[in-house]
């Protein structure tokens, strides 16, 4: 049975069960393989798309839940204004290294600067603490969020 | 500037590899360090055909394309970045526009000469790249202005070199690295070339853009998890939850009703399910009734391993350094003594471990993203039944390494499920899998006394005990009953202590499996000599055994490293002694490996 759902402001079918998490349909089924697959429980963040705008774990999103909602991956986040800010961030500061968590450390990001377009340091705390990074880039992570808020004022 | 995506099409873009590389590990170390220099004529292992391809490093088309191979694969540390620069300097390429590349599986050409092997670790690879970098970058330049000198009848040394062209400067004529690719491929690589001038160097010390950040920010990059093959099917496994154990009963009965779910995979150790998508795979193996036969190591516990641990911390051990005279040293001022342990430790690096395999009945193809490629294609050949060069490993950038992806398991894992597949297959490892099946950084116990008098240690016995990773991991390193790296910054502390002593008791926890993670011994041992200082020192009772401030033990005038006022990092003599010995750990290293395998080539 077709599931369609609109992602990047694209219509995408496929055949999937109800229940599998958006993360698979991505991934797997769509080959759309810049959202990642972490831990599979939402502890770590990796896997962050919006549903409508919002963060969302996609790896425990069943996809037969996103119904007609908005999908935004890291590979549409750029077309937003706040996304490609966001991005350029993130690349003026170097914030990456090994880079894996980083698509969902940007979606994160980017649905905190357009809730809240110049959060200081405890918005920035509870956004982001979902988000895991093993390289440690926390503290350039932080500096991109405020430069790409700065950006936008300026 | 883009790192060059590996096509995930089913085909390599390089063909077979050439050359019979021998399956086993000793033999890597015939590799000879010197075949990274620069002036050997290397036959390159892939198509350079119409290309300009001077030694293992650099290729240049007639189009103008000029490739950069990576012989140290990327996981974060901007290695990538590092070694095009150096390669760029030396060759003056135009940096703007060159393609990098991630190296085949080839230990002659691009093995490590800080191992012998060709291996991503220790952070050894600008150290142990540097030269030979330097070297290719300029014997490439050199050939290309001899082609152009040829060309024009002019003196090479009246041309000068910038941005991938060649220039006569009295003339003005210019021909480009392109344009010369061809010419350049006949001229014979001088014997001594001249490497720059630090002082004219144009890219190394500037703090240029990363490579490979852009592609990470949008999604783009292609990480070994990401390998996406047309009709590959996914899965995921189970080994039993005890490390030796054996598979008993499957029950697999509803499993195969889950839909999406292909096909069961039962080994003797492990248990997977292949499946159209990780999340049917996933399903389908937590739908198995599995009963384990969990053997001998079921009856271990944590306790066994510390008690273990901690009896053998007890014996002497293999002395890995020693100074003045121990003995008298500890029968002098006030002694204080404590003890350190240190944990297992699981890598979860971001990226979970996977191996996408394509088994057919005449070779293998794996995707991965791995430390050590020579070592995955020669586990690999063994684990699929083929000759080594019937093995391709297509490497990807790494989402995390740490010393985990120094290991070939999750890829020997993944081509005993692919043997059971037709056609490509991604195996994916759970994060709980990960974390039970890992290959752990060791437990460690450290003992340490130390005497004082006049405020100075007179006497510093130390005491490591621990897996010696290197007797698995690079046998003939492992020497005297010394582990090089569990002694790290143990024996080369930058203190004065007159009668200094340090040894090494191996220990192998029982069962459990150890590994590289990050850096090992050092860590360790740093850890303990620290807060012997600190924490010890703090605590100790003034006037019997209050350890000296750090700083009064460190050797006079500027040792170890220090921080001048401008902020720049020195080096003081101790550092530069400790830099030092750590050469000449390394040059024992290949001193063994031309020993056990002849003249090295």
């Amino acid at each position: 049975m077709a599931t369609t759902l609109t992602i990047n402001g694209e219509q995408k079918s496929f055949d999937a069960a109800a229940d599998t998490p958006l993360l698979w349909v991505l991934r797997d089924v769509l080959g759309m393989t810049g959202t990642k697959f972490g831990c599979g429980v939402a502890l770590c963040g990796a896997c962050t798309v919006h549903i409508d705008g919002k963060p969302v774990r996609s790896c425990m999103l069943p996809v037969g839940a996103v119904r007609d909602r908005a999908v935004t991956t890291i590979e549409g986040i750029g077309a937003t204004p706040v996304g490609a800010r966001v991005q350029k961030a993130w690349l003026d500061l170097e914030v990456v290294q090994c880079g894996y968590c980083q698509p969902g450390q940007i979606m994160s990001a980017a649905a905190l600067l357009a809730a809240t377009p110049n959060p200081d340091d405890s918005d920035i705390d509870a956004a982001m603490a979902g988000n895991i990074c093993r390289c440690g880039t926390y503290v350039r992570i932080r500096a991109a969020i405020k430069q790409a808020a700065s950006q936008r004022q300026s | 500037m883009a790192v060059a995506e590996k096509i995930s099409d089913g085909l390599s873009r390089r063909g077979l590899l050439t050359g019979g590389l021998a399956g086993g590990f000793l033999l890597a170390f015939h590799l000879p360090v010197r075949a990274l220099a620069a002036n050997e004529p290397v036959q390159p292992p892939d198509d350079t055909t119409g290309k300009f391809a001077p030694n293992a490093f650099i290729r240049i088309d007639n189009a103008g394309k000029t490739t950069l191979v990576m012989p140290q694969v990327e996981m974060g540390q901007g290695i990538y970045t590092a070694v095009a620069m150096i390669l760029a300097e030396e060759l003056d390429a135009d940096f703007a526009k060159v393609t990098l590349e991630h190296a085949p599986a080839n230990e002659k050409l691009y093995a490590n000469p800080a191992f012998g092997i060709q291996a991503t670790g220790g952070s050894t690879s600008l150290r142990a790249f540097w030269k030979p970098l330097r070297d290719a970058g300029a014997t490439a330049r050199a050939m290309l202005v001899q082609a152009a000198a040829r060309e024009w009848q002019v003196e090479p040394a009246s041309c000068t070199t910038a941005n991938g062209e060649v220039t006569h400067k009295e003339s003005g004529r210019k021909l480009s690295y392109a344009a010369l690719a061809t010419a350049a491929s006949s001229e014979r690589p001088p014997k001594d070339v001249a490497l720059k001038d630090p002082k004219d160097f144009a890219l190394i010390g500037k703090p240029l853009k990363r490579f490979d950040t852009p592609d990470k920010v949008n999604g783009k990059t292609v990480y070994g998890i990401d390998a996406m093959l047309p009709d590959m099917k996914f899965a995921t496994l189970a080994a039993c939850p005890v490390f030796g154990g054996k598979v008993g009963k499957v029950d697999d009965s509803a499993a195969k009703k889950i839909p999406g779910v292909q096909k069961i995979v039962v080994l003797d150790d492990m248990v997977a399910v292949v499946g159209d998508h990780m999340w049917a795979a996933k399903k389908g193996l937590d739908a198995l009734v599995i009963d384990w036969n969990e053997g001998p190591n079921a009856r271990i516990s944590s306790k066994d391993i510390w008690q273990d641990l901690r009896a053998a911390s007890e014996k002497d051990g293999a002395v890995a350094k020693s100074t003045g005279d121990i003995a008298k040293g500890l029968a002098t001022g006030d002694r204080v003594e404590a003890s350190f342990e240190l944990p297992f430790l699981a890598h979860a690096t971001m990226e979970p471990l996977n191996a996408t395999i394509h088994v057919k009945p005449d070779s293998c193809e794996i995707w991965t993203g791995t430390q050590i490629m020579a070592r995955v294609q020669s586990e690999a050949a063994k684990a699929a039944g083929l000759p080594v060069e019937k093995v391709i490993v297509n490497n990807h950038l790494i989402g995390g390494g740490f010393g985990r992806r120094l290991e070939p398991d999750m890829v020997v894992a993944a081509v005993r499920v692919a043997r059971q597949v037709d056609g490509p297959v991604k195996v994916v490892w759970t994060r709980e899998e990960d974390i039970q099946h890992d290959i752990y950084r060791p437990v460690y116990r450290d003992t340490i006394a130390a005497t004082l008098s006049d405020g100075k240690i007179v006497g510093w016995k130390y005491r490591v005990t621990g897996s010696a990773i290197i007797a698995r991991w690079l046998p003939p390193a492992f020497e005297k009953g010394i582990d090089i790296d569990a002694v790290d910054s143990a024996v080369d502390m930058p203190y004065d202590i007159p009668n200094f002593h340090v040894e090494y008791v191996r220990a192998e926890p029982p069962a459990v499996p150890t590994g590289f993670w990050r850096g090992v011994g050092a860590n360790n041992n740093v850890f303990a000599n620290r807060m012997f200082h600190g924490r010890v020192g703090a605590q100790g009772k003034q006037g019997s055994g209050r350890l000296p401030p750090v700083d009064a033990c460190k050797k006079p005038a500027s040792a170890g490293r220090t921080q001048s006022r401008g902020g720049e990092i020195q080096l003081g003599p101790a550092a530069h002694r400790a830099r030092r010995a750590r050469r000449q750990r390394a040059a024992v290293v290949r001193q063994l490996h031309r020993d056990c395998c002849g003249s090295g080539g």
